[in-house]
């Protein structure tokens, strides 16, 4: 019975991670659609990410004269660094085995050798927008990191601990209860997931403009099921920022236990914020211009204070004496 | 006492309270005037909120009038001056930035922790929820007068010297449940009169030596000599 719910748990964990990369290219199709919408269009179809990764997966793999190895092993390590973060993330259920093995600092540290992935096969091929792409790719993520840990301190202040299970089990444990420090803390790490997912005051996910791209500029010699798996790992990391937010702050509804009733509940909820955060984030991105790069450190700045004051905030107003 | 334990009015003044030391730090890095005066206004208007709110909270209906005064005066009335003064003085579209902004917050960072420091003491006497606001509030004081030390323009220098009034505010409202309705008005009045007379010093200035910049004020006095 004990390895029957064990089994059970861990096949629940895998279908979650699989889940992930399932629903991944979905989201950015519901962020396009709505984007279409606001601008008068109708847009694509909302599976149309399925359809070009599909495509991409089938087509025939072009690799420059001068790349190494590297460059050939980049997507794979990228893909399921990014994957194995996201599996630490609870979509669905709470209690599951892989949130008690990765905390969030994991979940920060194998994004961040995703992202170190990135650079280098950028900077690999020689050519001058690869290396340009990850110089920036860097002066971004060097910046966004300190004040990403810095909310998640924030949060790890409250619930005690750095575990993702924890702290969501935390907040539902709490009830509502309004702490200014997870105001600040949501306010730092929205600033801080719209700089690493690449959207759009910090970067342009739509356009190939050479001046201003710093994630296509790295994948721009990837071809082939190469550039299918990149883009899946950028869908993917979307989400996993998306799902980070949705269930950390607004918790309720995710499945406390593994009941069927309880998980499809958890899906539908979690399906509905997401729904929601997307059409938000298609809607920032129609009303907010694309900042220069160099404004870039001073947005980052202000995801780094939000969180600093989320910090304090917690120690003067929440503690108490 | 914890944060979990208080009732959910009390929770949402501590993070009105939290909002209006944010909009602090806003008007410190602020560099456009019209958003600065902007964020002031909504300062003023959490403040009312804060003081509303701890109306409700701790039923003290003189609270309400005072609430209204703040949102009236330091929400509408001063940014709708201050508005029209920059619209005369054609600075709409001024941009005063802040060298080495970061360092700035950085050290605005340092006074929150500073005036934490000095309020521990008191808080640890096992008083009322609010007394912990006493603490944002003497870093909303202080941050004022940071403004004020590292701004150089006359027009974010008065912003930074109403903030610190907002500052009081809340402390007053915060630690004492508000001042006599008496001392309201008298400040209330003291800060439009104010207002009134920094507007025609602006005018002053500017007809002097043909711009707000107040570092060039200091520069005048030492070569004024020399001029015949």
């Amino acid at each position: 019975m004990d390895y029957l719910l064990i089994a059970s748990s861990w096949g629940l964990a895998l279908l979650q991670a699989l889940l992930f990369a399932a629903l991944a290219p979905l989201l950015v199709g519901w962020v396009r659609k709505v984007k279409a919408w606001l601008q008068n269009r109708r847009g694509a179809p909302l599976l149309q990410p399925y359809r070009d990764l599909y495509k991409l997966l089938g087509k025939e793999v072009r690799v420059a004269h001068t790349a190494s190895v590297l460059f050939r092993a980049a997507p794979y390590v990228v893909f399921i660094a990014t994957w194995l973060a996201a599996s630490a993330v609870p979509l669905v259920a709470v209690a599951l085995p892989t949130a008690a093995i990765a905390d969030i600092i994991v979940v920060v540290g194998l994004l961040a050798l995703a992202r170190f992935f990135l650079a280098l096969a950028g900077m690999d091929v020689g050519t001058a927008f690869g290396g340009m792409g990850a110089s920036r790719e860097m002066l971004v993520s060097a910046l966004a990191e300190p004040a990403m840990l810095m909310a998640v301190f924030t949060l790890a202040m409250t619930a005690h601990s750095t575990n993702l299970a924890s702290v969501v089990d935390a907040q539902l444990a709490g009830g509502l209860v309004l702490r200014p420090s997870y105001l600040f803390a949501l306010g730092a790490l929205v600033l801080v997931a719209l700089a690493e997912t690449g959207r759009i005051p910090v970067d342009n996910p739509a356009t190939h403009l050479e001046l201003t791209m710093i994630h296509e500029a790295m994948i721009l010699e990837y071809s082939g099921r190469h550039l299918a798996l990149m883009e899946w790992a950028a869908q993917v990391k979307l989400l996993l920022y998306g799902v980070l937010i949705a269930n950390i702050f607004l918790p309720w509804g995710i499945a406390g236990s593994l009941a069927p009733a309880d998980l499809v509940l958890g899906l539908a909820a979690v399906a509905l914020k997401l729904l929601a955060l997307g059409a938000a984030l298609a809607l920032a991105e129609t009303v907010l211009a694309k900042m220069r790069l160099f404004r870039a450190p001073a947005f980052l700045n202000l995801a780094l204070l939000l969180a600093l004051l989320g910090l304090l905030g917690h120690v003067i107003l929440e503690v108490g004496a | 006492m914890s944060i979990t334990q208080l009732p959910l009015l009390q929770q949402l003044v501590l993070v009105l309270a939290a909002i209006v030391l944010f909009t602090s730090f806003v008007l410190l890095a602020q560099a456009r005037l019209v958003s600065a005066i902007h964020a002031f206004a909504w300062q003023g208007g959490l403040a009312a909120a804060v003081t509303g709110v701890v109306a409700v909270a701790g039923h003290s209906p003189h609270l309400y009038f005072s609430a209204l005064l703040t949102l009236l005066l330091k929400a509408l009335l001063i940014p709708w001056m201050l508005h029209r003064l920059v619209h005369r003085l054609e600075l709409d579209r001024h941009v005063d930035l802040l060298r080495r902004p970061a360092l700035v917050v950085m050290a605005a960072v340092g006074l929150v922790i500073f005036s934490y420091w000095l309020v521990l003491p008191m808080v640890q006497q096992e008083l009322a929820f609010t007394r912990n606001i006493v603490a944002i509030s003497l870093a909303v004081v202080l941050i004022g007068l940071l403004m004020m030390v590292f701004r150089q323009q006359a027009v974010v220098q008065v912003l930074g010297f109403m903030s610190m009034e907002n500052g009081l505010f809340l402390a007053a409202v915060s630690a004492t449940g508000g001042m006599p309705l008496v001392v309201e008005l008298g400040v209330a009045f003291d800060v439009l009169v104010a207002m009134v007379l920094f507007g025609v010093f602006f005018f002053q200035i500017r007809a002097n030596i043909d711009t707000l910049d107040v570092d060039r004020l200091n520069r005048l006095t030492e070569t004024g000599g020399e001029e015949p």
